[in-house]
């Protein structure tokens, strides 16, 4: 489980993150959402060790994270980050094939092969293996790095904002994979997302941020509401149902 | 999956090596009585830029790797200036009881662990103070080399005439004039500084892809990224102190290296920057030696045309 303590994260004396207890479920995927700047990257950045805590502390499976062996941590939790954009020529398939890092090192065993083969096919990207990442358009490359996350095969997967640069299409096919791999798979997924119909449509279980803080936390069913909403993101936000799915109309 | 050996472009420069070295060693020896006082010099010659090769190509690769850009060298950020300027101190303060303690390897060791020390602090406080910024790092190294050239040029002004002398010769070491007694020791520390880091050459593999996803993948950043500095300033004083400071060196390496290699993979690349930093310089001795007999001096040379090059790839990044 992924639990947080009184974390807080300062920059000079200004808090991004402010005082953040929570526990996350397993087996689920959880949304962060709020507004620019609420704190919802700084908490999995902090979570997944690639910035420290200025105060209190994050757990992993009831360890804290500074604790954690790197590479152990690496068996059991990715993080796709915003802007992992890298000027590196290496093909696709050997970017993926990165993912088996905390496994196996720098060399690859056949099940590293069988398990990079699979993320390119669950991401449906096996026609660009051979392809320099530098070469690809902003959502081809996007794909390659959640396929890459995917071949980690870690029990925790922290994606910050993955539907960046995809369109409609890769989105959802994205959002549909991600909950096979909880459903299924039994993965616990922490995921950064802005457009909040795809939260509704998929997260099971939502943490809203607001200045710092976690001022709204439970079930899609129970934090997806108007006054809700709208008070996180400050604007009027209606609610309609459709289909027995519940779609946000904020287009004023 | 496959994944290229370069067996084939190994072997092919490992011949072009053997090759160079064949007729550094053998060409023009002139009178017989002569050839085995020249093929005895020439030897230790070639060992001796070998190490130079080796020191700058694995430690500019690394460097590049580890600040994540294909412009920065330890060369261009002016650490064989802080090389120098680290000897002058130690030869300016340690040395006033007589001149006993400098002729021996010890002012060395000093000047290694004090420039290890530096070198440390000044990284940190690059990189630390501004993350990312290529050009704001290349400006303070440019900055610093200056700034300890100048220092030490001070301290060699206002120092005893005497201790200057030995300071000349520690110092002024050149491709015509290689600091042939420290070849041993130098070779040793570059010898123990590339075995120190071959544990990490899979690591570094992983930091091509940026921090935060090496990281992700386990890395321990901090560790391997201080490790490797050391490593690198270690590198550094080796090739200083043979051949003195060639600050484009490294960049003429790597580049060629990296061009000859398409591939992340740290050992291919580190042992192939071994390989053409050894060409490169053998076929430089011979020109300048053969060739233009010593009219101009190799570094001149490399300067002038890595010079060329970094301004064209600063040119060419910049407008990325």
């Amino acid at each position: 489980m992924i639990s947080t303590e009184s974390l807080s994260k300062k920059y000079g004396d200004k808090f991004v993150l402010r005082e953040v207890s929570a526990s996350l479920p397993e087996n689920k995927i959880t949304a962060f959402i709020g507004c620019n700047g609420a704190g919802k990257s700084t908490m999995l950045n902090i979570i997944s060790r690639l910035i420290p805590a200025s105060e209190g502390c994050a757990f992993v499976d009831g360890k804290k994270v500074s604790e954690w062996d790197s590479r152990k941590l690496a068996q059991n939790l990715a993080i796709l980050g915003q802007n992992s954009h890298n000027s590196a020529r290496i093909s696709v398939e050997d970017l993926v094939a990165f993912g088996r890092f905390p496994h196996s090192g720098g060399s690859l065993a056949e099940r590293d092969f069988e398990m990079v083969e699979r993320a390119l096919k669950m991401t449906g990207i096996e026609d660009l293996r051979g392809r320099f990442i530098d070469e690809l358009s902003g959502g081809q490359r996007q794909m390659a790095h959640i396929a890459m996350s995917i071949a980690q095969d870690t029990k925790y997967i922290l994606l910050d904002e993955p539907l960046n640069n995809l369109d409609m299409s890769r989105s959802v096919k994205i959002m549909k994979l991600l909950r096979k791999l909880a459903r299924e798979e039994s993965k616990t997924i922490l995921i950064v997302i802005h457009d909040i119909n795809f939260v509704s449509f998929y997260a099971d279980y939502i943490v809203a941020l607001k200045d710092g803080r976690v001022k709204y936390e439970g079930s899609s069913e129970a934090v997806m509401k108007s006054e809700i909403l709208s008070d996180i993101y400050g604007m009027r936000i209606e609610i309609e149902e459709y289909k027995g799915k519940k779609i946000c109309v904020y287009y004023q | 999956m496959r994944r290229k050996s370069f067996a084939k472009t190994f072997a092919l420069l490992g011949f072009i090596a053997l090759g160079l070295a064949a007729l550094y060693l053998f060409g023009g020896l002139g009178a017989r009585e002569n050839w085995g006082y020249n093929i005895s010099r020439r030897a230790d010659i070639l060992v001796a830029i070998s190490i130079v090769a080796g020191s700058v190509g694995v430690s500019s690769i690394i460097f590049q790797t580890i600040t994540s850009n294909r412009i920065l060298t330890p060369g261009i950020m002016g650490l064989d200036n802080l090389y120098l300027f680290t000897q002058t101190i130690i030869i300016y303060f340690f040395s006033s009881g007589g001149s006993e303690m400098i002729s021996g390897g010890l002012d060395f060791f000093l000047t290694l662990i004090l420039m290890l020390a530096l070198s440390l602090g000044i990284y940190l406080y690059i990189f630390k103070a501004n993350s990312g910024d290529v050009f704001f790092v290349v400006l303070t190294g440019l900055v610093f080399g200056i700034a300890f050239g100048g220092l030490s040029s001070f301290m060699q002004v206002i120092i005893d005439p005497s201790e200057f002398s030995i300071l000349e010769g520690r110092m002024f070491a050149s491709f015509n004039k290689i600091n042939l007694p420290m070849m041993g020791v130098s070779g040793l520390i570059v010898l123990l500084a590339f075995l120190w880091l071959s544990s990490d050459f899979d690591k570094f593999d992983a930091l091509t892809l940026g921090r935060n996803m090496a990281i992700s993948l386990g890395v321990e950043y901090d560790k391997v990224v201080l490790k490797s500095l050391a490593a690198v300033s270690l590198f550094t004083c080796a090739s200083t102190v043979l051949v003195g400071p060639v600050t484009f060196l490294g960049i003429i390496i790597a580049s060629i290296t990296r061009f000859i290699f398409p591939t992340y993979r740290h050992s291919v690349l580190l042992s192939g920057s071994i390989l053409v930093g050894i060409i490169a310089l053998v076929f430089g001795m011979l020109a300048t030696e053969r060739v233009l007999q010593f009219s101009v001096p190799l570094s001149v040379i490399i300067n002038f045309v890595g010079g060329i090059y970094f301004i064209y790839l600063v040119l060419k990044v910049k407008r990325v």
